[in-house]
């Protein structure tokens, strides 16, 4: 269906859209409405329903942008009740066994099936609660709206349980659409209950009614109960109640165990109704109006069944009456014609039907597709359809059907309510696990939708990695790892930037951290954050800069420790091995300096000329050689350390001479 | 066993669950606790009754689940929280405040009582908030120790509105929990593996003792110290490893346990039966350990649900203590390990254990309560 967008006005300014992966934005263009086809505005049947939130504001002329979300039933709060309890049944059904047989696969489904119907139903409860205890009208109304949606869906799945999961056959299928009405037309139970509840029942003017209620929902022994307190109160008809009352006592009813067949069932059933008809036409009745027309409803007369039309209130409900007292052997598959017949004469050309019946009768017609696709446009949310349609597809009901697009039915309908629920603020990792069980496309969507996730907190984030890493999603576990490295980067967290980057393997941006951490120790001439350095561990491997680096506070390690003999070769070996970085060999020839000039002789003849190699190759195969040159501090080191090379030379000649001359 | 739980959906991922403390020399179990909310648009703290048969629904009849008695909004995700007293809770915010509300008995109520705005902030930040996430709060009454991710710790008195003590930059990296060794030193854990001893005592901003997991450095995000052996220390980390550590020795943990397949977001020792250590995770998963079976030489086997265990235990020497935590003798240590939520698949993310009462919150909106632990 179209769905007006409140503000929006497409004949006024041109529209145009924006197709997110949860929300469509509609904005309006600084063009006025010139005549443009409007095929512009056609969408998919469902995509406009939805709330609106407009963000701008609402002066004429102004431009504006329209949220419209998918799922406007993702945003109720009550119903996140249905959501959160659904989504654990729903895993439940996709881990159970395939592999049970026939009779306890079918029992589990039919569990499953009224384990959701439970959660409806519950959730139609707290829904009513909600409604009753509020003040404000519009809110009640938005419930009791909530609660006619839920209780129309609990009716939808119950049939379906019925019809598709039990899929129960004729002689039990009466029994369990007796109970499908008994549950869901409640609309005489207050009548029920005021009657009941009356000091004399039989005296109460609607007492009668509700002696038709029992008997047209199949209630026989409440309906012989109520009677025989009449009976009480009016001996004369002692007679007439008698036969009456043994008529229904008598009624025979399809079981459930196998004590009988059906072919003894429609024996017993034919002569029951023989006899029936047989009291009616002796006119033993025929001095109480009441009970002869309770006599009419047993043998199935139509006339007088639909005389008690505002007792049923729905035409399903005469459909089952009708069928309990004319046809109770039904077959699944003749249900069509006379769910079709009782609509028409129901409705009586009165009154057209309405999408819920359209619905049902569908279901009756066995037309499951029909079903799915009619809520899909009648319901506002993906939920219903969801799981309805997973669970027939557990029954292998929907093997056939294949989509022209996308991929299979089921996935289709899951991986619309799984999109409606990432556009959720919380209830996203719900959909994660909706998205695990589409096999064609959930990998994508999903991969589409977690990087949207806001990440407001490392806890947050942490869940969301988790999630991507449980399911190998390396690019998306690359990208927030780095999303929260530059984080925490930009907040001068060194510490936290290095161990996302760790968590991500990320060599480069490990690599730019240690170059941070090296450029602050340069420029404050110590290391910060020296808790996460020093305990670096095997992660140190992870870049070569950062092997640096925690080499390179190692040297300052044993320096300080005056393990000067350590701290000469670990220096020597940063720049021979080329794990130092070209750049920072003038820091590491000035950290050689004070080693050069301590009293004890320290860098061996070969390690001193090794350092003198390394200051020639930096300044001579250094392009930047004018730099050098013009630099004044620069050039003075330069001298400085060939002065200090220089004589730590000729001293390591005249100890290491004298050594060996020795 | 599950039949005794009494759950309740409540239309809010649940962060934090909290006991209250009973009244001093009180012997009846707890029966009020609290939850924070996170990820929500509108976070609350809410309290909760989970009485048997005191506070009786309003129609007199009593439902088996926990009822709401009050509850209150609550800027940003609640990361933390503890009971100050019987009517005081401390929240540690994502937005880096740390707010105690007071609970009106009276007329069932909750109000913010004293709030320290922006306690973790970034430096340099360019965005006008710039707070910092809070991850953990400690308190004993008056003090509380808040860290956050912004690698700060600071000291609060209940009664002061500025902060006692502050150690800015304490850990480079970020700083998961925080709880008291001994009322002056806290134990912190951080992302990059690491348990610290800090002394608020003395005016160094070090810690007074690093201990880290050797090998990768796995990031720890709970801690919970033993309510009468204070050297022992349980961590949780990110690979949902359970690490026991004796802080008299060494800087590596005494025994390493494989447990939750994903984050442990919570460990606890039971307060009055610390041979019973509880254990939560992103994975779904609730882990009751029982090492009473370790002392009491009790024929040990596995539970139902429980995975085997590796025991990598180091040398403990001069054992003076018998410990169940810390035995090492291979044939003895068998553990006796339920996991308390079979089938579960979104995270639970707290759990609290007071008496004989086990109370946890998770992502798919319910809370539980278990008020028969040990029967």
């Amino acid at each position: 269906p179209t769905q007006v967008v409140p503000g929006a006005d497409p004949s006024a300014r041109q529209l145009c859209f924006a197709w997110g992966p949860a929300e469509v934005l509609v904005c309006e263009t600084r063009f006025g409405r010139a005549a443009l086809s409007r095929s512009r505005s056609r969408s998919r049947s469902r995509a406009l329903t939805g709330s609106v939130a407009d963000t701008g504001e609402g002066a004429p002329g102004s431009s504006r942008v329209f949220v419209v979300r998918r799922d406007q039933d993702i945003y109720i709060q009550t119903l996140r009740k249905l959501f959160n309890e659904s989504h654990g049944i729903f895993m439940g059904l996709q881990r159970s066994e395939e592999e049970l047989a026939g009779k306890s696969r079918k029992a589990q489904l039919v569990q499953v099936s009224k384990n959701y119907r439970s959660v409806i139903r519950a959730c139609m409860e707290d829904m009513h609660q909600a409604a009753v205890s509020t003040r404000d009208p519009a809110l009640q109304g938005q419930y009791s709206t909530q609660v006619s949606i839920l209780s129309a869906m609990e009716l939808i799945w119950n049939l379906c349980e019925i019809l598709f999961v039990e899929a129960a056959a004729a002689g039990p299928l009466l029994l369990r659409l007796l109970d499908w009405v008994r549950l869901h037309v409640c609309d005489v139970d207050s009548m029920v209950r005021e009657v009941l509840s009356s000091e004399n029942p039989p005296k109460h003017k609607l007492f009668w009614n509700v002696v038709d209620v029992f008997v047209l929902q199949g209630r026989m022994d409440e309906a012989r109960h109520l009677l025989s307190k009449e009976v009480t109160a009016n001996p004369t008809s002692m007679n007439m109640y008698k036969i009456l009352d043994d008529l229904m006592k008598k009624m025979p009813m399809p079981s459930l165990g196998n004590t009988q067949t059906l072919t003894e069932l429609e024996l017993k059933w034919q002569h029951w109704h023989e006899e029936c008809q047989r009291f009616l036409q002796d006119g033993t009745f025929a001095s109480n109006p009441h009970m002869e027309s309770i006599c009419k409803i047993l043998v199935g007369d139509e006339d007088a069944i639909l005389e008690k039309k505002e007792l049923m209130t729905t035409w399903y409900h005469f459909l089952v009456t009708r069928l309990l007292y004319s046809h109770p052997t039904v077959k699944p598959m003749e249900l069509r014609f006379y769910a079709q017949s009782s609509m028409d004469l129901f409705l009586g050309g009165e009154s057209s039907p309405e999408p819920l019946d359209m619905i049902l009768m569908a279901a009756f017609e066995f037309e499951m597709h029909q079903v799915i696709k009619e809520c899909s446009i009648v319901l506002s949310n993906w939920w219903f359809v969801a799981h309805l349609t997973d669970l027939l597809d557990h029954c292998k009901l929907l093997q056939s059907h294949n989509l022209y697009f996308g991929s299979n039915m089921r996935e289709f309908l899951l991986l619309e309510y799984a999109s409606g629920l990432f556009s959720h603020h919380s209830l996203w990792q719900l959909g994660v696990d909706y998205f695990d069980h589409c096999p064609e496309f959930g990998r994508v969507y999903l991969e589409l939708h977690i990087e949207r996730i806001p990440l407001n907190t490392e806890q947050k984030a942490l869940k969301v990695l988790r999630i991507c890493e449980q399911r190998q999603m390396h690019e998306q576990v690359r990208s927030i790892c780095k999303i929260m490295a530059m984080k925490a980067l930009r907040n001068n967290r060194l510490g936290s930037a290095l161990s996302w980057s760790i968590r991500a393997k990320d060599a480069a941006f490990a690599t730019l951290i240690s170059d941070r951490f090296l450029k602050d120790y340069c420029e404050r001439g110590c290391f910060s954050d020296l808790d996460l350095i020093d305990n670096l561990g095997p992660s140190m491997l992870l870049s070569d800069r950062l092997t640096f680096l925690g080499k390179y506070r190692e040297f300052h390690r044993l320096y300080g420790e005056k393990r000067f003999p350590e701290a000469a070769r670990l220096l020597l070996t940063l720049m021979t091995a080329h794990i130092a970085p070209c750049s920072f060999w003038m820091t590491l020839l000035t950290d050689a300096l004070p080693l050069l000039e301590q009293k004890e002789i320290i860098f061996s003849a070969e390690q001193t000329y090794e350092l003198m190699r390394c200051l020639e190759d930096l300044t001579a195969g250094n392009a930047d050689k004018q730099k050098f040159q013009e630099d004044d501090v620069e050039t003075t080191k330069v001298e400085m350390l060939r002065l200090a090379l220089a004589r730590n030379l000729a001293r390591v000649i005249v100890k290491e001479g004298t050594v060996e001359g020795s | 066993a599950m039949e005794d739980v009494s759950a309740k959906f409540v239309s809010q991922k649940i962060s934090r669950t909290r006991w209250r403390p009973p009244p001093a020399a009180a012997l009846q179990p707890p029966d009020v606790f609290a939850t924070g909310s996170w990820d929500n648009e509108d976070n609350r703290i809410s309290l909760w009754s989970a009485d048997d048969l005191g506070n009786v629904g309003l129609n007199g009849e009593y439902h088996g689940e926990p009822h709401l008695l009050c509850d209150i909004q609550h800027n940003g995700d609640v990361m933390d929280m503890q009971f100050l007293d019987q009517e005081r809770i401390v929240v540690a915010s994502s937005t880096g405040t740390v707010t105690i509300f007071r609970h009106h008995q009276n007329n069932q109520t909750l109000s913010a009582n004293h709030r320290w705005e922006r306690a973790h902030y970034h430096v340099d930040q360019d965005t006008p908030c710039g707070g910092a996430a809070c991850t953990g709060v400690v308190c004993n009454n008056p003090e509380i120790v808040t860290v956050g991710e912004d690698g700060r710790i600071n000291l609060f008195r209940a009664d002061q509105k500025d902060a006692v003590r502050t150690i800015d930059n304490a850990d480079s990296s970020t700083l998961h929990a925080v709880t008291f060794l001994r009322t002056t030193e806290i134990l912190t854990v951080n992302s990059i593996g690491q348990l610290k001893i800090w002394d608020l005592r003395q005016q160094r901003n070090e810690p007074s003792q690093i201990f880290s997991l050797a090998g990768d450095r796995v990031p720890l995000h709970c801690v919970d110290r033993h309510p009468n052996q204070q050297h022992i220390v349980a961590t949780g980390g990110q690979d949902g490893m359970l690490s026991i550590w004796d802080i008299r020795q060494g800087t590596m943990p005494v025994s390493l346990l494989n447990a939750h397949e994903a984050e442990m977001w919570e460990v606890h020792f039971h307060p009055s039966n610390p041979d019973h250590l509880f254990t939560c995770s992103e994975d779904g998963s609730l882990w009751h350990w029982d090492a009473s079976t370790n002392v009491s030489e009790k024929p040990s086997f596995l539970h139902q649900g429980g995975r085997s265990t590796t025991y990598l235990s180091h040398n403990t020497i001069n054992q003076s203590v018998v410990s169940a935590w810390l035995s090492n003798d291979p044939t003895k240590d068998r553990m006796e390990i339920t996991n308390l939520i079979p089938n579960q698949t979104l995270s639970v993310n707290s759990l609290d254990v007071l008496g004989p009462c086990l109370v946890y919150g998770t992502d798919a909106e319910a809370i539980y309560v278990n008020r028969q632990l040990f029967a």
